[in-house]
């Protein structure tokens, strides 16, 4: 079972592609780019669509997805919580 | 996999069409009434109502008629009945799709008024559908098929499996020789330096990038805050996504990982050539699949997260997604099921295939579920106010 995938083995982030993933589940991810698999534990419930950071980001620090910036964290993220609006913002807008 | 060759309907003007649409087409938001009434009284033609046409000047006008005309040309249409307030500006889109051969004609209402004018409209629209019921279809290559993309309340996994299956679906259309087209300029935000780099030269690279700086520059000086919950739209947020750069990452895999941009197009202009077209669009659906309409794309490939329900009149629009919960949700929407990409059930390869599948037998005439729903969405782009 994949619970979330990866674009790029250099993502800071990755997708939930089952529903209802809660906190303290470990989960397996697919980096699709490079056919690997990787587990890891999140701290939050997180929706399907939504993400889960693969490292510890800090406040000010760069998302990266698809192997390119997507954003900057509004407030320092650990590995394995939920990675959305609340605490990631555009560069752009 | 070798690409199937497709049924469709010739048309004058050398094009090839898949549907064999007659069209009540309104100049003007006076005109719906009317059009209305001529579609309701000849069974199996199309009225196409819309908001605009009147006091419009400048370029919002030009993309008025371009629009007009454009969908009446469109090779999915086989004859067309137009209908305007005034002879003069309901000449000039009858005179514009009459360029293509295809039977037009056209009326107006001053000083005949709705009744009459229905009536005289009427008659035109049943020998046309008549004799538009006898063409037939006959047997084209693929690259006669022309194929357009816009995706909509995307969510993550549309970048992650349904707009990467337009991608590979794309490339191997490419490669055909098919013209195809992507848009949605504001979307591009955060990957316009990915798309400028898959020009063909640096002139269409620049002319790329001097479009999308145009647009940005328009969203800069008219936003009042972050476009969070436009665009991002609320839906996509609710979906996953985060920000337009994460949702622009993921919008430009539907132009896969071969294809080269060979070409940037003003709104609703049709491609001179074969290859992939950028046209300078609304990211908003029915609006950019309108303008994908009048540049005369045949078939329309729409890849979903949370489950867009949009169709076009004369468009058929392929639904696709990758996310399971919006195929148990909204099964009835969705054309092809590719969420096995995500559990790795299907490679990207397999998924493309699958779309170009469903693209051959919508070419032959199976009803999108757009269209088996009554979805048609006709929905003009207007670039400012009127006079």
């Amino acid at each position: 079972m994949i619970h979330f995938v990866v674009h790029s083995p250099a993502d800071s982030t990755g997708v939930v592609v089952v529903e209802g993933v809660q906190a303290g589940q470990t989960l397996t991810g697919w980096i699709m780019d490079t056919d690997e698999t990787i587990t890891i534990g999140v701290s939050n419930d997180i929706p399907i669509g939504h993400k889960l950071a693969l490292v510890d980001i800090p406040n000010g620090g760069t998302v990266i997805k698809y192997g390119h910036d997507i954003g900057r964290a509004v407030s320092a993220i650990k590995r394995g919580q939920h990675l959305h609006v609340h605490n990631v913002k555009t560069k752009r807008w | 996999m070798s690409l199937p060759n497709f049924w469709g309907y010739r048309r004058e003007n050398g094009r090839v069409g898949v549907r064999n649409h007659v069209i009540i087409l309104p100049v003007d938001d006076l005109s719906n009434a009317a059009s209305e009434a001529v579609a309701n009284n000849i069974k199996g033609t199309l009225a196409l109502p819309h908001p605009y046409g009147r006091l419009q000047f400048g370029a919002d006008l030009e993309l008025h008629f371009r629009t007009l005309i454009g969908t009446g040309a469109n090779p999915n249409v086989a004859a067309v009945v137009v209908i305007g307030i005034e002879p003069g500006w309901t000449q000039r889109v009858v005179d514009g799709i009459a360029a293509t051969g295809k039977p037009v004609t056209g009326f107006s209402i001053e000083l005949n008024g709705d009744i009459n004018t229905i009536a005289s409209a009427s008659r035109v629209a049943q020998q046309y559908l008549q004799w538009a019921s006898e063409l037939r279809r006959t047997e084209h290559p693929i690259h006669e098929l022309w194929v357009s993309t816009k995706c909509g309340e995307s969510d993550t996994t549309s970048g992650c499996g349904a707009n990467p299956t337009v991608g590979n679906a794309f490339d191997k259309l490419y490669d055909a020789g098919n013209t195809l087209l992507f848009g949605e300029t504001s979307e591009i935000t955060g990957g316009e330096h990915l798309v400028a780099q898959r020009a063909r030269t640096p002139e269409i690279g620049e002319a790329f990038l001097k479009t999308w700086n145009a647009y940005n520059d328009f969203i800069l000086a008219n936003k009042t805050d972050d476009l969070s919950e436009s665009q991002p739209t609320k839906g996509n947020i609710i979906g996953g996504l985060t920000t337009i750069e994460e949702k622009a990452l993921g919008n430009i895999q539907k132009i896969g990982k071969r294809c080269l941009v060979d070409g940037v197009l003003e709104p609703a202009e049709t491609p001179k050539g074969k290859g992939l077209w950028f046209m300078d669009s609304s990211s908003a659906a029915a609006e950019m699949v309108t303008l994908a309409a009048a540049a005369g794309f045949a078939v329309h490939f729409f890849p979903t997260g949370q489950g867009n329900v949009i169709g076009n009149p004369i468009l058929p629009v392929i639904k696709l997604t990758a996310n399971p919960r919006t195929v148990r949700t909204m099964g009835e929407h969705i054309d092809l099921d590719v969420s096995g990409l995500l559990q790795r059930e299907i490679n990207l390869d397999q998924a493309g295939d699958q779309l170009l599948d469903v693209l051959a037998r919508t070419a032959n005439g199976r009803l999108t579920a757009a269209e088996a729903l009554g979805h048609r969405e006709f929905v003009l782009t207007k670039l400012y106010r009127s006079a």
